[in-house]
């Protein structure tokens, strides 16, 4: 083996972003109320892919995208996160993988109300390293400077409106510089105008830092600005196209 | 986890308590009234028990040595076998010297464990001055001595502590009752000898009826009146460590012929009272105890409730399960310590408050209550760490939620 070519050659830089493989997810196994939402989906994703997951409710977006966020586990199937198969990991690896691979936008904002906008942001690195470096404290104040904010970096969520709180759980999403944010609903709960707003700095962020987006919207407007749309119906991949920008 | 322990633990700890402002006062509020209240009890009952003590031994020997009792000696033993019918009337004490007393004082006063060693000679009698009469409780000592017993000099309320020959120092209440001042003289009256002293000093004694009864001479005074030259009716001890003398008392049992008995003995009473109360305040600390964890507890599995989404949010973005764990450990260490340190405060308060305001017939404090640094620490840590044993329940629980199901509600 040549070690000059690992570099290029290694399972992480040729592998897709992530490849799931007849993923199977049943609630409630083995009682009455038991439904298996996922039946048997295949799914990849490569490396600055803008994704939109769409489906109506109950097709399993929710289900799916906690799966590949590392927050539930499948029932059976395989998932491979930049080449390592993850789906056997227990719950201190995953943490970590969940740490430095993935940043989450939530519909509902979810930032802590007793933090300020710029702690906000800063909380990963502080979980990561028990202080927030200078380093982390520049990519953060840049971060909200990028989506617009940087007058409002000592302000609590509660002093800020959606559409910003929105922005400040975006830019917390990418302090950790992770190759792979999880949007659910990120514009669900925005009036039109803070959500163009919102989905434009998702946009930026993506053409400027390389990031790959997974989006699951129930907005026709927001997929069709996507670059890749998945459609699921009933647990399944109903459609998985390609979109030509004009 | 990372270069600096328990940065990020202790930093949303303390916003989390901070955000929950109403519920946080409240319950470090709660801990202060719970510690407060452990600490000045442990006060209070150790300044009532050391202040009973001092009363009680002020006046005593801590262990007293005296000539076994007399006993009837069979005329002669009966045969073996033989059924004897017989009544033993037991025999009347006298009044009789301790054999070899000087050589078993010369031996006590070695004995590592003994303070003070005082040979007194007691007995009783009548204090007659005029047509008054009083029933006396004869005291024949070594004035030093018998001061590094029962620190007589500091009991001295009138006059000025001295016996040479023919000098006597008498309790307060029997000079009121005979009409005797420091200088007069008073007569001194046993079954055989009758003789006049002047009085040096007044004493207060601390307990009305032996003011009114002691009369103390030089032991050479005692045994003239008593009719035991040379002789010692007991040997007085004074020990270094006042709860030891038990044992020590049943050390020397082993050794000596005489009757020895520690102040543990003479006052059993008094010693099961004080265990009783004893064990009554560590019952109320206990109790007082297990309702600051309640409460810290109960305070915390509200927040848990209150904080799944954010707990949630925080797992998703890589906080593992430890430390969410001692996310929660911190908030009850932080209410714990916050709570002993103003408690500590208020009990300096109650215990100032107690002095200022409790006062004897006399206008001086009832007796002296501090709070020992030590007992402070000691009473802060145990509830710091009770506040880390309560948040233990509710720690685990907010570790075992379910990210993804904690963020969907």
């Amino acid at each position: 083996m040549v070690m000059a070519s690992v570099a290029t050659d290694s399972p992480a830089a040729v592998a897709p972003l992530l490849a799931l493989r007849d993923v199977r997810k049943t609630y409630n196994l083995g009682q009455p109320s038991e439904t298996e939402v996922l039946h048997g989906l295949d799914l990849q994703v490569q490396r600055r892919e803008f994704v939109s997951l769409i489906g109506p409710s109950g097709s399993g977006k929710s289900t799916l995208l906690n799966i590949i966020g590392l927050l539930e586990h499948m029932t059976s199937g395989t998932y491979a996160l930049q080449g390592e198969s993850v789906h056997a990991l227990d719950d201190a690896a995953l943490t970590l993988r969940r740490r430095l691979t993935l940043g989450f936008v939530f519909q509902f904002h979810h930032l802590l109300p007793a933090f300020s906008a710029l702690e906000n942001v800063t909380l990963p690195a502080l979980m990561a390293q028990g202080k927030v470096s200078a380093m982390y404290l520049q990519r953060a104040k840049d971060l909200l400077a990028a989506v617009g904010l940087e007058k409002a970096m000592n302000k609590r969520p509660g002093q800020l409106s959606g559409g910003m709180q929105q922005r400040v759980a975006i830019a917390r999403a990418l302090i950790m510089e992770p190759p792979l944010v999880l949007a659910d609903e990120p514009t669900g709960n925005l009036d039109t105008a803070s959500s163009d707003e919102v989905f434009l700095q998702l946009r930026r962020l993506h053409a400027e830092r390389g990031i790959s987006f997974i989006i699951v919207t129930h907005d026709p407007r927001l997929a069709a600005r996507c670059d890749r749309v998945v459609e699921l119906i009933d647990g399944r991949v109903a459609r998985d196209e390609a979109i030509a920008h004009v | 986890m990372g270069s600096h322990w328990l940065g990020f633990e202790l930093r949303v700890a303390l916003r989390f308590l901070l955000e929950g402002r109403k519920q946080t006062l409240l319950i470090v509020v709660g801990v202060a009234a719970g510690v407060a209240v452990i600490a000045y009890i442990s006060a209070l009952i150790s300044g009532l028990q050391s202040s009973t003590l001092n009363k009680t031994l002020g006046a005593q020997p801590h262990i007293s040595v005296r000539a076994p009792d007399d006993l009837v000696q069979p005329a002669a033993l009966a045969e073996p076998g033989a059924v004897v019918s017989g009544d033993t009337q037991p025999r009347a004490q006298r009044i009789r010297t301790l054999a070899n007393w000087q050589a078993i004082a010369a031996l006590l006063e070695r004995h590592p464990g003994i303070a003070a060693v005082s040979p007194m000679v007691s007995g009783s009698g009548l204090a007659l001055r005029g047509e008054a009469t009083l029933a006396m409780a004869l005291l024949g000592v070594d004035l030093d001595r018998y001061d590094r017993i029962v620190g007589l000099r500091s009991k001295v309320v009138a006059g000025k502590a001295r016996l040479q020959p023919g000098e006597a120092i008498i309790g307060r209440e029997m000079a009121t009752d005979l009409g005797v001042r420091v200088g007069d003289r008073l007569s001194l009256q046993t079954a055989t000898v009758l003789e006049s002293v002047r009085v040096t000093a007044l004493v207060d004694l601390g307990v009305r009826d032996l003011n009114r009864r002691t009369v103390i001479v030089p032991l050479r005074t005692a045994q003239s009146l008593l009719g035991l030259p040379g002789g010692a009716t007991s040997i007085d001890l004074s020990v270094k460590d006042v709860w030891a003398a038990q044992s020590l008392a049943a050390e020397l049992r082993a050794q000596f012929p005489g009757k020895v008995e520690s102040w543990q003995e003479t006052n059993a009473q008094l010693v099961s009272a004080l265990n009783a109360q004893s064990v009554s305040t560590a019952l109320i600390r206990g109790v007082v105890l297990v309702v600051v964890v309640l409460g810290i507890a109960s305070v915390l599995v509200v927040s848990v409730v209150q904080k799944r989404r954010e707990i949630g949010i925080l797992r998703a973005m890589g906080a593992t399960r430890g430390q969410v764990l001692r996310l929660f450990l911190v908030q009850g260490a932080v209410v714990g310590a916050l709570g002993s340190a103003l408690g500590i405060l208020l009990a300096m308060a109650l215990i100032k408050a107690f002095t200022a305001f409790v006062r004897g017939s006399d206008g001086l404090p009832l007796f002296a209550i501090t709070l020992p640094m030590s007992t402070a620490v000691q009473v802060a840590l145990v509830a710091t760490v009770c506040g880390v044993l309560a948040a233990i329940a509710p720690a685990r629980s907010a570790a075992a939620l379910d990210p993804a199901q904690a963020i969907r509600i």
